[in-house]
């Protein structure tokens, strides 16, 4: 791969631009927020798309991270000799902290994120959001503003019941493959809760939800040439918004969860 | 002198390396139907897309009605783009909505009238592009000369004063185009509008204006009535309406 320092110019250059992009998409988001009261009828609808039809494919997910996540625990505690009374408690904080918000997340970044910016996409190559502005009608208050709201608000939501379905995934691998008791695995989940984490998670998940709206629109918005433009629209906008949760989660983890 | 109702002068655009309009002037009067012809990829689109500030210039201004689309803020930009209708290439319907949305969506936006009377002014709108059959359907259910005319109705909801055609005819069978075309020349005449259209489609061009101009190498080259386009001796116009592919206009 040809690394020179033009290469790495341009790079930078589009490195610059798209940041300043999705500033610039901010700033017009933030202002179109004042119009909220006219949009509520595409707002709820977004909410709909955006996090009522996530649901089946966040259950799936979550239930197979806290087997999973059961699973594993209980093969290191063995290893290291630690009594297995603890995994609820083990489970539990990782599901809460960490499992659910990142992999939902991740997850809906794929559903959701692409799902945006191939739906501008789109409407961006067929002319249809130039035909919005041609009406006088602001695209980002019509298009961008309620997806973006509809993602921050249904990703908390999301990641509540990614809780509850990993938790209750953790609870029936820890019963019939690890052999402990149900009310064992409840207790030390309960005895280690705590209130803070599960809404650092939520405050995560929202935060994380924000990323994918914003990266979503953004590269939808910005899609040029047809089909290919539209599909390389759709892989960028999972890229960034997956490299974004994921160092927003490092940076979370540092403020949030002090050692 | 009468200042004219669009005024485009010295207007530049590129598009990275690529100069596509390289000083463009027009003047538009009142009341004109004008064609822009040229060939594909000579910037016809863009500058048509400059006279609603969809695109904004390099260099150069647009004026219309008296005031300079540049230095226009949000609001008064908003305004200015009711008195445009515009149909696009491709139609520009929205998929998610049906004709009669598609129709109504920037009254309904404006919410200046009732659910009732929007609906009665999109059915007028539709009477006059004779598309109210369809109302109901969604454009995926459309042929294309449908799909134009639904595009007619949403340009001209709004009562415009001026109606922007991307190329109107592209992509139709010769007889849709030609229907296409009568409705033009129609609304062109019932609504006492002024019109721009850009075209490639000679037919089309000779049909709907009273003037036609030709737009080669980012320059307007040629200027005229239907008549005198027809008969001119310049050779670029000469070849590009006779469509030969031996002349001084070369493949792009």
């Amino acid at each position: 791969m040809d690394l020179g320092p033009a290469v790495i110019g341009r790079r930078g250059i589009r490195f610059v631009s798209t940041m300043g992009g999705l500033c610039l998409l901010l700033g017009k988001f933030v202002l179109s927020l004042k119009h909220i009261p006219r949009s509520r009828s595409v707002i709820f609808q977004q909410l709909y798309v955006i996090g009522v039809r996530s649901l089946p494919l966040v259950a799936v997910i979550s239930i197979f991270v806290g087997a999973v996540a059961a699973w594993q625990a209980a093969y290191q505690f063995k290893f290291i000799g630690a009594p297995l009374r603890l995994l609820g408690q083990a489970v539990g904080k990782a599901v809460v902290i960490e499992l659910a918000p990142v992999l939902s997340a991740l997850v809906v970044a794929g559903r959701v994120g692409a799902g945006i910016a191939a739906e501008l996409g789109t409407m961006r190559v067929t002319e249809q959001i130039d035909a919005l502005d041609a009406m006088g009608i602001n695209p980002v208050r019509y298009l961008v503003m309620p997806r973006i709201l509809a993602c921050l608000f249904m990703m908390p939501l999301l990641v509540m019941f990614a809780d509850f379905i990993a938790v209750a995934g953790g609870l029936v691998v820890s019963v019939i493959g690890v052999d402990v008791s149900s009310e064992t695995f409840l207790n030390g989940f309960k005895n280690s809760f705590k209130l803070s984490d599960f809404i650092n998670g939520l405050i995560k998940a929202g935060v994380f939800g924000f990323i994918i709206g914003l990266v979503g629109c953004y590269e939808g918005f910005k899609a040029e040439q047809g089909a290919q433009g539209v599909g390389r629209a759709t892989t960028t906008s999972v890229v960034i918004s997956s490299v974004l949760i994921l160092v927003f989660n490092f940076i979370f983890a540092v403020v949030l969860f002090r050692i | 002198m009468q200042s004219a109702y669009i005024h485009i002068q010295g207007l530049r655009k590129s598009f990275g390396e690529h100069p596509i309009l390289k000083g463009v002037d027009i003047a538009i009067n009142k009341g004109e139907s004008i064609a822009v012809i040229g060939q594909s990829g000579c910037g016809k689109s863009v500058l048509l897309k400059h006279l609603i500030r969809l695109l904004e210039p390099d260099e150069g201004t647009v004026v219309f009605d008296n005031r300079d689309l540049v230095w226009l803020n949000t609001a008064e930009l908003v305004e200015v783009r009711r008195r445009f209708g515009m149909l696009f290439q491709s139609a520009a319907l929205f998929d998610s909505l049906t004709v009669e949305e598609n129709v109504g969506l920037s009254l309904k936006e404006q919410r200046l009238l009732s659910d009732s009377e929007i609906h009665d002014k999109v059915m007028d709108k539709l009477n006059m592009v004779r598309l109210s059959s369809a109302a109901d359907k969604y454009p995926e259910e459309l042929s294309g000369g449908m799909k134009k005319r639904a595009g007619l109705a949403r340009a001209i909801v709004n009562d415009p004063d001026v109606l922007l055609y991307d190329e109107p005819t592209t992509g139709l069978d010769p007889i849709t185009a030609d229907v296409i075309n009568d409705m033009i020349v129609e609304l062109h005449k019932k609504l006492n509008v002024t019109s721009v259209a850009v075209t490639h489609d000679m037919r089309s061009a000779f049909k709907i204006a009273d003037r036609i101009v030709m737009l080669h190498d980012g320059r307007v080259e040629f200027d005229g009535s239907p008549e005198e386009t027809r008969i001119t001796s310049n050779p670029i116009v000469a070849q590009f309406i006779r469509g030969e592919a031996q002349g001084p206009i070369q493949e792009r």
